[in-house]
């Protein structure tokens, strides 16, 4: 397997296959706590650090690795990582913490994280194994952000409301107000379904048209190949 | 030894891997360990001094905890009491309160009360009540919680401890009737605890010893209903 190229690497982790949108990986943290932009960022920074350093991690010790044995050291690493990561949260971010509750643990069940770790990192040099992980993690933390800005706009009628959890008191002031009270569905379990759904959609055929349009300019003739 | 030496290998790596991530874990938890212990402490000492505005106490409620047993605390659903002084002189005490008829289980609420029995203020402490309906009784998300402020057993009446739909005087949650009765009656078997047994309560000696560490909390058994 040779190592794709960096834009390579960030076109697949951001988009063609988006662990969100794409790929349906870790749909549990990403629909329990999406229903604000402050929760969605905070899970997101929290599951793009540990995908980078267990993608580093793995990397450097894939010499070492051996086929019947590497799953317990990759769930050694991530866990390791998830649970350093869920100290210094509960350490100097108390009310964010508090905020992600279960979810920060539960990091370590995201199976996006195994599966770079195996597909990818496993087999490549750490430079790219780290950049992985950080495309990865972005395009993961990105969706999460998004429908967490959706569902918070839709549901409460506002946006970045308790920035200040994770940016201190100077970010307490660039919460977004609407004068309405919100879609109280859009915040509900269902709202994250309907929102993501949406987005899912919304992405699809986004896609379609920019493959339709690319084939359209490839091929000379308007006749569509048969499939 | 030529099918055992990667086994062996990886077997090594394995190791070398689970000391290594034992021994960051351990190392930021040291690092992490006092901050969370305040973190916690901060956090009590703020939710109880939001129960008592305006009261003048100097000494730590966190080291003025009375774990309450027996039946009428059982009963009554109270579990433990902090007791505001001034030197000696007892201002008012906070009562852990449980709800355990909420729409979603169990809402813990904080009371203070002063000497008297009127209420200085309540907050909800956990619930899992629904978001957008019952988590009104929630202080970040609506004021409804501050009716409370200034009642006490004789304001309203006996009779009039529920909401203005069962004919009572307190406002409901629009949405959530189960959970506004559940708070409201909450509350109301609370002061009826404070009533019968805040006076003892009050007067239970507590040690003085700021330095003292904080498990010094000590258990009273007020179980004997009286005539």
């Amino acid at each position: 397997m040779s190592t794709p190229s960096t834009a390579d690497i960030f076109r697949d982790g951001l988009l063609r296959r988006n662990a969100g949108l794409v790929q349906l990986l870790g749909l549990c943290p990403l629909l329990a706590v999406s229903n604000s932009v402050v929760n969605g960022l905070g899970l997101g920074l929290a599951t793009l650090f540990v995908l980078v350093c267990t993608n580093l991690i793995v990397s450097l010790l894939r010499g070492l690795l051996v086929t019947p044995l590497r799953i317990p050291v990759f769930v050694l690493i991530i866990a390791a990582l998830v649970t350093v990561v869920e100290l210094v949260l509960q350490a100097w971010f108390p009310a964010l913490d508090r905020r992600l509750g279960i979810f920060v643990p539960l990091i370590v069940t995201n199976c996006t994280i195994l599966a770079r770790a195996e597909a990818f990192a496993s087999r490549q040099p750490p430079l790219a194994a780290g950049l992985d992980g950080l495309a990865t993690g972005a395009g993961f933390a990105a969706v999460l952000i998004a429908l967490g800005a959706l569902r918070e706009l839709v549901g409460r009628g506002s946006l970045f409301a308790g920035m200040d959890l994770l940016f201190g008191e100077a970010a307490a002031g660039i919460t977004l107000s609407l004068p309405v009270d919100g879609l109280l569905l859009a915040i509900l379990p269902p709202g994250a379904f309907i929102g993501l759904g949406l987005m899912i959609a919304v992405f699809r055929w986004q896609q379609q048209r920019r493959d339709t349009s690319a084939d359209t300019a490839t091929t000379a003739t308007p006749s569509r190949p048969t499939a | 030894m030529s099918t055992q030496a990667p086994l062996l290998r990886g077997l090594v790596a394995l190791v070398i891997v689970a000391a290594v991530a034992a021994l960051i874990v351990a190392l930021t938890w040291r690092a992490a360990a006092p901050r969370i212990a305040e973190n916690q402490r901060l956090l009590e000492q703020q939710q109880l001094a939001e129960v008592l505005p305006d009261v003048d106490f100097d000494n730590r409620l966190t080291e003025a905890r009375l774990s309450l047993e027996g039946a009428a605390a059982r009963t009554a659903g109270v579990d433990t009491a902090w007791i505001a002084r001034r030197g000696i002189e007892p201002l008012g005490v906070i009562l852990r309160a449980v709800a355990p008829d909420g729409y979603s289980g169990r809402i813990v609420l904080l009371l203070g009360v002063t000497q008297g029995g009127e209420v200085l203020g309540v907050r909800a402490l956990e619930h899992r009540e629904t978001p957008g309906l019952g988590d009104a009784i929630d202080i970040e998300r609506s004021d409804w919680i501050r009716q409370f402020t200034g009642r006490s057993l004789d304001e309203p009446a006996r009779a009039d401890w529920t909401i203005r739909r069962d004919g009572g005087a307190f406002d409901g949650i629009t949405g959530a009737t189960i959970t506004s009765r559940a708070v409201i009656r909450a509350v109301e078997r609370a002061l009826l605890y404070f009533e019968r047994e805040g006076a003892a309560l009050m007067h239970t000696p507590i040690p003085t010893d700021v330095d003292a560490p904080s498990d010094t909390s000590q258990s009273v058994e007020f179980s004997e209903p009286r005539p």
